[in-house]
């Protein structure tokens, strides 16, 4: 069989040839190019205007500064590429930073505190799954759910702030390995490595892409045989335990435990993870792409300490940033369904 | 039963039975397959088609029945379990993953692996050697979505076969295909029988059955009509079979059909086109007429209606309302310029169950007029309450749930919506489905007094037999092509269905 009539037509060019391979291949890394591209154009921009923006030491505030958003944002990927949404994030992240401190500030050992944060976080992902998947809520219904709940639980630990006073905890955030005027934290190595975990888990494993293909079309993933019930439970899950983890950074970031604390946060975990490219309708996306989202989030907030502005222009800025990546998603959807 | 010479069958289904209500929509049927055939299930809608198919798939337990796969008695669970027993299944609505890479639609759930993970490019190339194998030229890493529909059609049949397949179904594989593309599934389904697998192609389309397939079981009303080689079933005993008519009587008089004389046109299409469901289509409407469209299920009967009444776009034709051309569009407009359509589905695409009696007549009369000029209620009850009496509508009441309505009920309700529309053409798609006979009698009774009034009426229904009493000249579809139109005086069912048979016209 030599020529097919139904193979996918020739194009002109040799260079016009090759853009349609890299698009037909590689279509889902547009959306997190063109986020890289904002990200550099903000670097540039800004170091531009301020001359002294790009400093070793600004760069790398960048990563501690963000550490917990990174972590949130990578669990968050993995809700968002099945379909799905977890606002809970925010609030489970306080729940389990004011835990820490109170277990803490009551004498009990950091090993024990730090694996009890993480698997009560994964213990409200649970919830949200079991809600999700058998008795059939809607994931934005059922992970509100999960959002009072640990914001109550939250406010039932303590209703003050409480100061983290342990030595293993505060060296996650005060100790910098320094290169030059580069340094990172034991925090940033966590989320780093979280973040280096999702990737390959996503890439390289059947739970993986079974992800992917849920978000594709779960029916027609059950009816490749694919495990889709236990897919969906652990997305939450891990996003649930990301959300612990993420509590203890930020407990370590903020030396204290708050129960007003990451209020709205799981809003920015979302804007971060959409403008890292990642469609809110699932399926497609990277957990590169969400870093570089939460990247470029922190970078507008700094540009805008720069500037000496309100803080409350990050988040215009940011809503701006999401509506333009909402509509190109939008875009990019109708045009691959016409096909 | 026939039987032949060949080996052994490599399915056999004894007497499969399944019961939704009283009436049985399987009702002891055998069925068999053999390996290296192409094998035909027919039946009209309700024949038990679908049912028999899942059950031998695995997606749906009968009431009694055994599926014997190469003589050992199977109890498959779910589809997943059929499939691990080499039963593959490609469904009309291709159930891939349109985010993926080709390589992951084809080989996803039994990757390669190394060092724990999926091996990437071991995988590339075992699709590439499954696309090749089929003689598809398809990148393996490029995304489904970039590829047409008939190609992700064959990708989906890569999958199927890239496994040890032993029996591949093939839902309505041609229905979204052009000519060029399923001459490419035939040469691949032919390839799939050197093999020695054993195909099951469902079709509405006659002329590809015969093309293709070597053997055919005919179902109707959930009952065994019989096993038949295709080359030794004539195309017109298929079509008696499958709808209940004796031979004898078709083939006596198989062309005393008279062309009817055109009317003047009210309401005109020209070349009406919409690939590759609805092929030049010319139809010509009188005032106060009641023209009839008759032809199997497939025959582009509801695609022409929905042209007509702007639900869907053609690709080319044209339509003429009054000597005047119309571009239909879109219900709304075609409902302005007084075109009308019932859907076939009554339940989805028509009746609003949460909805009163009064809401859902008055529901596309309040639309037209818009928002802001609403009716009164008083008013509103007064109009539903006239079309309750005009068309009987039981129980007669204007605040009932139009959901707790009987069948017949409904769709009176429904022809109540249009009606009230004033409108110059009513298109009517199986307005008689599964209501019970009194009513049929009822809206059938309608239908001429709606003509008699003046009004324009294209009657869509599977039986012949109300088709012909309600028509006055009938359009037969075959394949979405016109093939005639008569005047219906001068049929019987029998020459209709024989007309609808016939494999060459002129």
């Amino acid at each position: 069989m030599t020529s097919t009539p139904i193979r996918t037509e020739q194009a002109s060019g040799a260079f016009a040839a090759r853009l349609r391979v890299f698009v037909n291949r590689r279509a889902s890394w547009i959306p997190v190019f063109a986020a890289l591209a904002i990200l550099i154009a903000m670097f540039v921009g800004a170091q531009l205007y301020f001359g002294n923006f790009l400093t070793p030491r600004l760069v790398s505030s960048l990563l501690l500064d963000n550490a917990y958003l990174l972590i949130l944002a990578v669990g968050m990927t993995f809700v968002i590429l099945t379909g799905g949404i977890d606002l809970s994030v925010g609030s489970v992240l306080a729940f389990t930073g004011i835990m820490c401190a109170r277990l803490l500030s009551e004498g009990v050992p950091t090993g024990v505190v730090i694996p009890i944060m993480i698997l009560s976080g994964a213990g409200i992902g649970l919830l949200i799954a079991v809600l999700v998947q058998f008795f059939d809520v809607q994931p934005f219904i059922a992970s509100l759910a999960g959002m009072f709940l640990a914001r109550g639980l939250a406010f039932v630990v303590s209703l003050s702030s409480i100061k983290v006073e342990d030595p293993a905890i505060l060296w996650l955030q005060s100790t910098r390995f320094q290169v030059g005027g580069w340094y990172i934290t034991p925090t940033g190595i966590i989320a780093l490595l979280v973040v280096l975990a999702a990737a390959l888990v996503l890439q390289f494993t059947r739970f993986g892409r079974t992800i992917y293909a849920i978000g594709g079309n779960e029916q027609s993933a059950r009816l490749m045989g694919l495990p889709v019930v236990r897919t969906k439970i652990l997305a939450y899950v891990i996003s649930g335990t990301c959300a612990g983890l993420a509590g203890v950074v930020f407990a370590a970031y903020t030396g204290s435990g708050y129960p007003l604390n990451g209020v709205g946060t799981e809003l920015d975990t979302i804007a971060a993870v959409v403008i890292g490219g990642t469609l809110l309708t699932g399926g497609s996306g990277y957990v590169l792409g969400s870093m570089i989202g939460v990247f470029v989030y922190g970078t507008i907030k700094g540009v805008i300490s720069f500037l000496g502005a309100e803080q409350s222009w990050t988040r215009i800025t940011i809503g701006v940033l999401l509506l333009i990546f909402v509509v190109v998603q939008r875009f990019i959807i109708t045009r691959s369904r016409r096909r | 039963m026939m039987t032949s010479g060949s080996p052994a069958p490599v399915v056999e289904v004894r007497g499969a039975t399944v019961r939704f209500t009283s009436e049985p929509a399987l009702d002891d049927v055998d069925f068999r397959m053999f390996p290296g055939e192409v094998h035909s299930l027919m039946g009209e809608n309700g024949a038990g088609k679908s049912t028999l198919i899942k059950g031998i798939t695995g997606a749906l337990h009968w009431d009694a029945g055994t599926v014997l796969l190469g003589g050992e008695e199977m109890r498959f669970a779910n589809p997943a379990d059929a499939q691990r027993a080499g039963i593959r299944t490609v469904y009309q609505e291709i159930d891939l993953l349109p985010n993926l890479s080709v390589a992951e639609n084809i080989m996803l759930g039994r990757e390669p692996r190394r060092w724990g993970g999926i091996h990437w490019a071991a995988m590339r190339d075992e699709a590439a050697k499954v696309l090749a194998e089929l003689g598809l030229e398809v990148d393996p890493t490029s995304l489904l979505g970039s590829h047409s529909l008939a190609v992700q059609q064959l990708i989906a049949i890569a999958r199927a076969i890239s496994t040890d397949v032993r029996v591949l179904v093939l839902d309505e594989p041609t229905s979204s295909l052009d000519l060029d593309e399923v001459a490419e599934l035939f040469r691949i389904i032919r390839e799939l029988k050197e093999r020695g697998v054993a195909i099951l192609f469902i079709s509405h389309f006659l002329d590809q059955v015969y093309e293709i397939c070597d053997r055919v079981t005919v179902l109707r009303n959930g009952r065994l009509v019989g096993e038949y080689l295709t080359k030794e079933l004539l195309r017109i005993d298929l079509v008696q079979k499958m709808l209940g008519r004796s031979a004898e009587e078709l083939v006596l008089r198989p062309r005393s059909a008279v062309r009817a004389p055109e009317p003047e046109a009210f309401l005109e299409a020209r070349g009406l086109t919409s690939s590759p469901r609805v092929v030049d289509v010319d139809l010509v409407l009188g005032e106060g007429e009641v023209l009839g469209l008759a032809g199997l299920l497939g025959s582009g009967r509801t695609e022409v209606a929905r042209l007509l009444t702007g639900i869907d776009r053609p690709d080319a034709g044209t339509i003429l309302l009054d000597g005047a051309r119309v571009a239909p569009g879109n219900p709304r407009r075609a409902i302005a310029i007084g075109l009308t359509y019932s859907s076939e589905n009554r339940k989805a695409e028509g009746i609003i169950g949460q909805l009163t009696v009064r809401e859902n007549i008055t529901l596309a009369l309040q639309a037209e007029r818009g928002v802001f000029r609403r009716m009164r209620p008083s008013r509103q009850r007064e109009l539903a309450a006239s079309w309750i009496e005009a068309l009987g509508i039981r129980p007669a009441s204007t605040e009932q749930l139009a959901g707790v309505l009987s069948g017949g009920n409904q769709q009176k309700v429904l022809l109540a919506r249009l009606l009230a529309l004033a409108p110059r053409v009513v298109v009517l798609d199986e307005p008689t489905r599964g209501i019970d006979i009194g009513a049929k009698v009822e809206v059938q009774k309608l239908v001429g007094e709606l003509a008699e009034n003046g009004m324009s009426v294209i009657f869509i229904s599977a039986e012949l037999e109300e088709v012909l009493r309600v028509s006055s000249r009938i359009m037969l579809l075959r394949d979405g092509r016109v093939i005639d139109t008569l005047a219906s005086d001068e049929l019987t069912v029998d020459s209709l269905l024989a007309r609808i048979a016939q494999p060459d016209d002129n």
